[in-house]
This record gives structure tokens, sequence and C-alpha cells, in this order.
């Protein structure tokens, strides 16, 4: 088990009022992310807690992408990857931000 | 004077040879190996009939054993080399040269007897190619066949998986040569008949039912939600853009995921009865809920699938059926039917590198090709139009008009990462450190960047078609290639350009909602479903049932 944290800036806050979201299910042999509003701050912080070593500039090129694409900015973010791929992981991401984005 | 008959006479004195064995055209079991050795001559061209999935294995265990100092030096050309007897041969020193299509399951065994010289290699073919040289220079000497039923006089009925063997057996049956069949039962009739018994010379009830390989059938539990997004991908990009009715699904599951979510995202598109009406397809378990929800017209089959055969008697307006209710299919006829009438291919792959081609070939595998590469590629002799092809013609032209053909669309489908996390996207594909150590002259791809027209990834379509050179074809593959190292190394501004060109499509260029990237958009989310949805027609293989 490896564990980092990426550190990153967004654009802008990420729309919506939810508190919190969760995707995915680690008993499921699929990867979970947490999500947390803390605040309306630009950071974001992702936890990583990842099964497979030596793949964080994978992991950075990821969260970059979807800061990117998504300007998450207050999120904090806690990944327990499970062994799952990159895509698996930006896909979890996205859908964790549009679940955040759509709850009121 | 020239003898016009040797090959004539030729069969008549092996016919002759073995009159003591038989009883009219019935051999018994335990007469096969000596009538083999009698009636096989060294250096024939033998078929064992190894079809996709069906295969005479009480033959092929037979040939085994054969005394190789009577009978060596055959020539093998079949194809499928499945069994691990077909291998033996080779091992046995009973046969020498090889001529095959597919290998599935001795792939690993195949590349080790090539690399330790037990295997002459002629070549490896695609499904037509080979059938095609059944009649030009590869015409079998003896074709060793499997059927489910036949009457005294030969009248072979093969069930469901027809398969290769009328191909086989006009070749073989035309040309002087010698047909011999083993059967579930020898009856008093047959339901119908397959092969006619004057094209056939020995029939032998086999001691247990020959083996069929199920190889279509894909767990819908075991589709991933990546998969699903790329399945939408594909509908909403390609399926609802092209708008393509007659096509050929490839049988890995990033289709069986397409095929599930037909009656789910693809009803919301609004493409019932606008696309994917008219198949040249195995019968695909996952097609049934959209079957049963009424996009399907019609289907033609390359063989059959354990499990199926009830579900499709009781669809005879949506299967070819036979007057006495069961599945015929013709791997021959339907591989045509997907060359030439087909719009689109759409299938998975293994491996793409930075031109297109695509491979399934790993270092030490060689599993043939199949018939890929004649679904995925264009027929330059196709003169009729459709909407879809002409579209994908001149998107390739960049302009339309009275001489602008049209194009297949040839759809490969990947997950940047494979199994073990090894990248999908490549720099050279393994086929060609193959070909290298093999000596072969041409490396083993399953279907050439030339004939690719879109690449769909879990992080969007790359249209292949609008790319007007390398680098672009280069940089919209980098483009959609994910994570990879080849993926990482995309020039980040070519790739927005293509963007903007639409050479490359996100989901959110698409308008694809992500979350709906789930498994409840299954049609089917289990094999158990798909029984449900067949009104319990279907009858899955015990190894997919857990109930």
């Amino acid at each position: 088990m490896e564990k980092f944290t990426i550190h990153a800036r967004a654009k802008a806050t990420l729309s919506g009022k939810s508190a919190n979201a969760i995707t995915g299910v680690v008993a499921s042999g699929n990867l979970e992310i947490l999500f947390e509003r803390k605040g309306d701050s630009l950071d974001v912080t992702v936890d990583v807690m990842t099964a497979s070593h030596g793949y964080q500039p994978v992991w950075e090129a990821v969260i970059k992408d979807f800061v990117e694409r998504v300007s998450p900015g207050g999120m904090h973010i806690a990944i327990h990857d499970n062994g799952a791929r990159p895509d698996t992981v930006l896909l979890r991401l996205m859908q964790g931000a549009r679940l955040m984005e759509a709850q009121s | 004077m020239t003898d016009w008959t040797k090959q004539r006479k030729e069969r008549a004195r092996r016919l002759e040879e073995v009159a003591s064995l038989v009883s009219g055209k019935v051999v018994q079991p335990a007469s096969v190996t000596p009538l083999l050795e009698r009636i096989i001559c060294s250096g024939d061209r033998v078929c064992l009939e190894g079809d996709n999935q069906k295969q005479a294995d009480f033959l092929a265990e037979c040939l085994t054993q054969v005394d190789p100092s009577q009978v060596h030096d055959l020539h093998i050309v079949q194809s499928g080399l499945v069994l691990s007897e077909h291998l033996d041969l080779f091992r046995l020193g009973i046969a020498r040269k090889l001529d095959f299509s597919y290998s599935g399951p001795q792939s690993s065994a195949i590349a080790r007897a090539l690399d330790q010289g037990k295997i002459e290699l002629g070549a490896i073919h695609t499904y037509i190619e080979l059938f095609a040289r059944y009649f030009i220079d590869l015409t079998p000497n003896v074709a060793l066949i499997a059927a489910v039923s036949a009457d005294r006089n030969g009248n072979l009925y093969t069930g469901p998986n027809t398969e290769d063997t009328p191909t086989i057996v006009e070749a073989t049956a035309y040309k002087n040569g010698i047909v011999i069949a083993q059967v579930n039962k020898i009856v008093d009739e047959v339901p119908r008949i397959d092969i006619p018994g004057d094209q056939v010379d020995f029939i032998v009830e086999a001691p247990k039912p020959f083996y069929v390989e199920p190889l279509f059938t894909r767990d819908p539990g075991a589709v991933t939600e990546t998969q699903i997004l790329m399945a939408m991908i594909a509908l909403k990009g390609i399926y609802a853009e092209y708008r393509p009715r007659r096509l050929n699904h490839g049988i890995g599951f990033a289709t069986a995921a397409i095929e599930l979510l037909l009656p789910t995202y693809g009803e919301q598109l609004g493409l019932r009865g606008e696309v994917a009406t008219h198949w040249a397809l195995n019968p695909h378990p996952t097609l049934i809920p959209a079957i049963e929800s009424g996009w399907v017209q019609q289907i033609h089959c390359f063989g059959s699938e354990v499990g199926m055969d009830r579900y499709m008697s009781a669809r005879p307006d949506v299967y070819f059926i036979g007057h006495e209710g069961t599945l015929r299919s013709n791997r021959l006829l339907c591989q045509n039917a997907g060359l030439y009438a087909c719009d689109m291919f759409i299938g998975s792959t293994l491996q793409i590198d930075l031109a297109g081609n695509s491979s399934t070939v790993t270092p030490d595998r060689i599993a043939g090709f199949g018939g890929a590469p004649n679904m995925g590629s264009d027929a330059h002799g196709r003169r009729h139009v459709s909407d879809a092809w002409l579209k994908a013609g001149h998107e390739a032209a960049g302009h339309d008009g009275p001489l602008v053909r049209g194009r297949k669309l040839v759809v490969q489908m990947v997950e940047t990462f494979g199994e073990g996390m090894k990248p999908a996207f490549v720099e050279e594909l393994d086929s060609i450190a193959l070909a290298r150590k093999l000596g072969m002259p041409l490396a083993p791809v399953m279907i050439f960047g030339d004939d690719v027209t879109h690449i769909v990834t879990e992080e969007g379509i790359a249209n292949l078609l609008l790319c007007r050179d390398a680098d672009e074809v280069e940089q919209a593959i980098r483009g959609v290639a994910g994570y990879t190292p080849v993926g990482l190394a995309r020039d980040r501004a070519k790739v927005e350009a293509l963007r903007q060109r639409g050479v490359i499509r996100r989901p959110e260029d698409l308008g694809i909602d992500l979350l709906q990237a789930d498994r409840n958009l299954l049609a089917a989310r289990s094999i158990r479903d798909l029984v449900t949805w067949s009104d319990g027609l279907y009858a899955p293989p015990s190894k997919f049932r857990n109930w």
C-alpha cells in the first residue's frame, strides 16, 4: 500500500451545495472516492491510498486533467484505489464532481 | 498418352484398400485408426475439421494413433487448431506442414512448436482466405468432419453448428478426395440434409458427442463501467452519427456492452429501427434484450453458441432456421456477408500502434486471425451504396462526387490499459517482435491502420477518416490513449486542434452524462437476466450459471 497527497489549485470553486459524496464501493472490486467540500477555497487536496506502487506520476497526470476539466476548487478528495486503472479513477472523479454539483 | 484420371483412380484404389473395414458407408469406431492408416497417404493434405466451435475430436484422436512410419508428413489444412490432438500430430511426426486460421486455446503450444521446428508453417489465414485456397492450391485429399447425425447413405445433419462443413466437403468431394464423418448418432432418417450423402464416403458413430466450445457468451455481470462509458461513446458518436443498419460486432466485452445498452441508452437516443437492424453475427446471448425489444430484423450466423439453440429455434423471423426447426449457420457465407453486406465492423483489440495498426498477438502466443481481418476491412469490390458507407467515404475523401466511393466503418474499441496495467497503445506492436523471432516476412496484423476508421477508448473517439496525414493520425491516436506512455506523450496543442475539428471527440463533446455510465444502464446485469429476457429459452452453459 502506498499513500501520498496531491495538491492542486483550481480556476474556480465547484458549484452546488452538497457537503459530501461517495462514488464506487471498495468491496465490489472497484475503487472508492470520498468528496468533501472545504469552504470557498480554490485549493484541491487529494489523498491517495493505492495498492500499486510506482504510479505517482500517472496519478498526478490524472488529477491535473481532472482539475482542468472540472475546476473542483474547495474539494478534499480521498481515494482508495483498490488497484483500479487510471481511466476508472478519472471516471469516478468526474462522476463524484457531478454528484457534488447535482445534489442540493 | 496423358492419363487425365489419375486422381479418380487413386481414390478408387484407396477405397478398395479399406473395403474389408467397412459395411456400406459405416465404420465401427475400433476400425477407424486402421482405416485412416490405409486411406491417408504420407504427404496428403488433410482437413481435420476444427472449426471455430465444432470439433471432429474422435477422428482427431484416431489420427494421432496411426503409425507414423506408415503415415507421415501430412499437410494439415484446417481453419481451427484448437485441440491438443491437433498439436500431437506434429509432435508425433504424423504431420509436418500447417496452414490454418485460428488457434485460440492452442496459441501458446503453436508458438512453442514453431520455435522448436516441429511445424513447418505455410501461412496463417483469415477464414475465407483459407477456404478460398481449398479451391485453388490447398484442396484436401482427405477431410475428417463432424456432424450431429447421419443416415446409412451418409446424408449428414450438422445441427446448428454447420459452420465450415459444407465448404470443406465441397472442396474435397468434388476433387476426388475422401470425406469421413464422425456423427453423434446414426439414424434412419436425418432431420435435415446439410451434406448430401453422395459427397460422404464413410461415417462413424463416435463414442461421445463432438465437442463444441462456447465462445461468444459474455457475462453481463462482468461488464465494467468503463466499458459502459465506451459503449455510450460508440452509440452516440458513431451509431447515431453514421446510422449503420447492417453490421457485425466482435466478441469482446466492449461490444457486449453496446448490445446491452441498445434497449436502454440506444432507446433514449431514438435509434431503434434506425441502426443495427441487420446483422452478420454469432448468436451472442447479450443481444437477446435488443432482439426482444424489437431492435433486430435479422441475423445470419457464422456458427452457433452453446445454450442458444432453443431460443433461436423459437425466433425464426430473426435467425436462419431450417424447415425442421434448428439454426443453419455457415461460416463461409456469413464471412462473405460481413465483408460485402455490412456497413460497419466494431470490435475489441489488444494493441494499437501510432499508425492505427491493430493486433492481438503477444510475443509467445499465435492465436491466428479467424474472421476479424475480413470483417474489419473495406471490400474494394463493393458497389452498392448505403448512407453510412457513403458518409464514411466522403469524410475520408474530404468531398463527395460521382467517383467518390464509400468506406466501411471499421471501429476498434480498446480500453487504454489492458490486463495487469499493460498499455494497449504502443510505439511498436508485439507482433513485429514475433515476426522477427520466427523469420516471418509479414508481421501478423489483425487490422491494418488504413482500414481502421475510428478508435474508441474511454477517453473518446479518434476519427481517422478525417485525418489528412500520418502526423494527424498519430496525434489523434495519442489523443485518446489516456494515461499510457503513448497518451502522455501527446502534443497537447495538436490534440486540442484535432478536437476543435471534431477528429477527436470527448464524452463532454458528445453531451454524454457520465453519471449515466453505471451498471444500472445495462438491459441485463447477469446471465440470469438474459434467461429471463429470453422467456426461459436461453440455457446458459453450466460454467456461466451461479444459481
